[in-house]
């Protein structure tokens, strides 16, 4: 094996794993989630959650 | 947000004060340093003969005052009060914790005195000698024990995102200072580098730009997620965004270093990697952008009133600037009117004078009254008068760097019918001046803010103590 055909495996790699990582971050699972995550911010301080969306 | 205060756990806020006010006082002590070698490029008198005190010397001390102490301390601070506030939990260890920061102060005072007596490895962000670097990796080792000793024993279902960022930069620096700094030493002060030629200049910059990439960026970004959400009082915009900035930005920035080497002798693939790589960056880097000011949206309203999350904000636009103008130098075509000016300084400016001063300086002024037990700062209207001395002062130093740039830029390159060059290296450099003493100007105003910021965090943390704070009880947020 070569080392243009290692990097193209890599590449393919790379590509597949970032995919994953799409998937994981926008699927509809993992909402509650993260929206949770994001409030760790506040977590120590008061106990509510509070959702970014448009309105203030 | 309403000002709640109740119980917490038992945070160490002794090393985070501690690496807060060195934050300060690296600032003034570094950025000061760099105004008075700008004004040595216009005015060489200024180094009065002293060989201590000349351009050669004190320019790598600058460079390593700014970034490392003034940078590092933030850092440190920063991710110290960071991961114990996402992880519910005291650090890991206080003695680890002293330990980084006694550790860190003796390497910045060791730079500062071997820096100026000529002792030097000659690596740009890499110059301290071979003892130092020594020392640097035993206090991120016991950085990177205590950060991630932390977030094992945490209290938090999850590991928030800043702390994603925090610990990707500590480990990605380790690695590259360990590579980077690989020497054979000749004797206590000096040493020479592992690698030969091209090799040698491709590691250097392998940990040059990841410096900026790790140093500069993943560790401010993890800042920035944390005291953006935290000042505006709202959750970041995206935290699904922020998991793809994530991967996307550590698995990209580690290939752009060849751009530093367009049209030298290291392979041409290389160079067009680096190249290509670096423009690719461009996409992470503004979703991050992105993400940290539309966490305002729907509440802009709270950049008239409040300086902190104008100075947190500003530093954003900036790094969206400098993350445009980066790729955009990084283009082989570019880079060849670009690269060796004065260019590159502007944008090396625009990212840590705009980007990392900016959100550090938005940070403090966040984490000082938090941590000194006060409601807020001593006075805002002197922290509204900082944020526009170095926003000022920041368009001021770019904008001369970026004329003085592309006026050398188009000089060097000018030649005449028979293939001569038109200019000579010192008319270029005449042609230069008056930017220079333009560049001193907006760098003057930069230190004038921060001499600004040191008086106010003084009286701040010398008032009497109006809230409860200490290391046992209770604070307010």
């Amino acid at each position: 094996m070569n080392q243009a055909i290692i990097g193209s495996i890599f590449t393919v790699i790379v590509f597949i794993a970032f995919i994953g990582v799409l998937y994981w971050a926008f699927s509809s699972r993992n909402k509650a989630r993260f929206d949770e995550d994001a409030n760790l911010v506040f977590d120590d301080e008061e106990k509510k959650i509070i959702k970014n969306k448009q309105e203030s | 947000m309403s000002e709640t205060t109740q119980v917490q756990p038992n945070y160490n806020y002794k090393v985070v004060r501690q690496f807060t006010v060195m934050t300060v006082i690296w600032g003034v002590v570094g950025m000061s340093l760099g105004l008075l070698i700008a004004t040595q490029l216009f005015a060489p008198a200024l180094n009065f003969d002293i060989p201590y005190l000349t351009y050669s010397r004190l320019r790598p001390l600058h460079t390593n005052a700014v970034i490392f102490a003034f940078g590092g301390c933030a850092l440190f601070a920063c991710s110290y009060y960071i991961v114990q506030r996402t992880s519910q939990v005291r650090l890991f260890s206080d003695k680890l914790a002293a330990f980084t920061f006694w550790g860190w102060q003796a390497v910045i005072v060791s730079a500062v005195i071997t820096l100026p007596l000529g002792l030097t490895s000659s690596k740009e962000y890499a110059e301290l000698e071979w003892p130092i670097d020594i020392l640097i990796t035993l206090v991120w080792v016991a950085y990177i024990i205590n950060f991630f000793g932390t977030l094992v024993i945490r209290k938090t279902s999850h590991i928030y995102v800043a702390n994603w960022f925090l610990g990707a930069f500590m480990l990605t620096v380790a690695v590259l200072h360990i590579g980077n700094s690989m020497v054979i030493p000749v004797s206590f002060t000096k040493s020479y580098s592992l690698y030969a030629g091209a090799v040698d200049a491709m590691m250097q910059w392998w940990y040059g730009h990841n410096a900026v990439g790790f140093f500069l960026t993943a560790g401010f970004l993890g800042m920035m997620y944390y005291f953006v959400p935290k000042q505006a009082g709202r959750p970041v915009y995206s935290y699904r965004l922020s998991i793809v900035h994530f991967w996307a930005l550590i698995s990209l920035y580690i290939w752009a270093g060849p751009h530093h080497l367009h049209y030298t002798a290291l392979p041409d693939w290389t160079q067009s990697l680096g190249m290509v790589m670096s423009i690719i960056l461009f996409v992470p880097s503004w979703g991050g952008m992105i993400n940290g000011i539309m966490t305002l949206s729907g509440a802009w309203h709270k950049l008239r009133t409040d300086p902190i999350l104008r100075f947190l904000i500003v530093s954003l636009s900036f790094y969206g600037m400098s993350t445009f103008e980066g790729p955009m130098m990084a283009i082989k075509t570019v880079n060849a009117l670009s690269h060796y000016t004065d260019w590159t300084i502007g944008h090396v400016h625009s990212g840590a004078l705009g980007w990392v001063a900016m959100v550090t300086i938005g940070s403090v002024y966040h984490l000082v009254p938090i941590l000194f037990g006060q409601p807020k700062m001593y006075s805002t209207s002197l922290i509204n008068v900082h944020f526009w001395l170095a926003t000022i002062g920041v368009v001021l130093y770019i904008v001369a760097m970026w004329m003085s740039g592309v006026l050398q830029g188009l000089m060097w390159r000018a030649v005449n019918a028979d293939g001569t060059l038109t200019y000579s290296f010192v008319e270029s450099l005449e042609a230069s001046k008056p930017f220079y003493i333009l560049r001193a100007i907006g760098g003057a105003f930069v230190v004038v803010g921060m001499l600004i910021m040191a008086y106010n965090c003084y009286k701040t943390i010398r008032a009497p103590k109006t809230v409860a704070v200490s290391d046992a009880t209770v604070a307010t947020a």
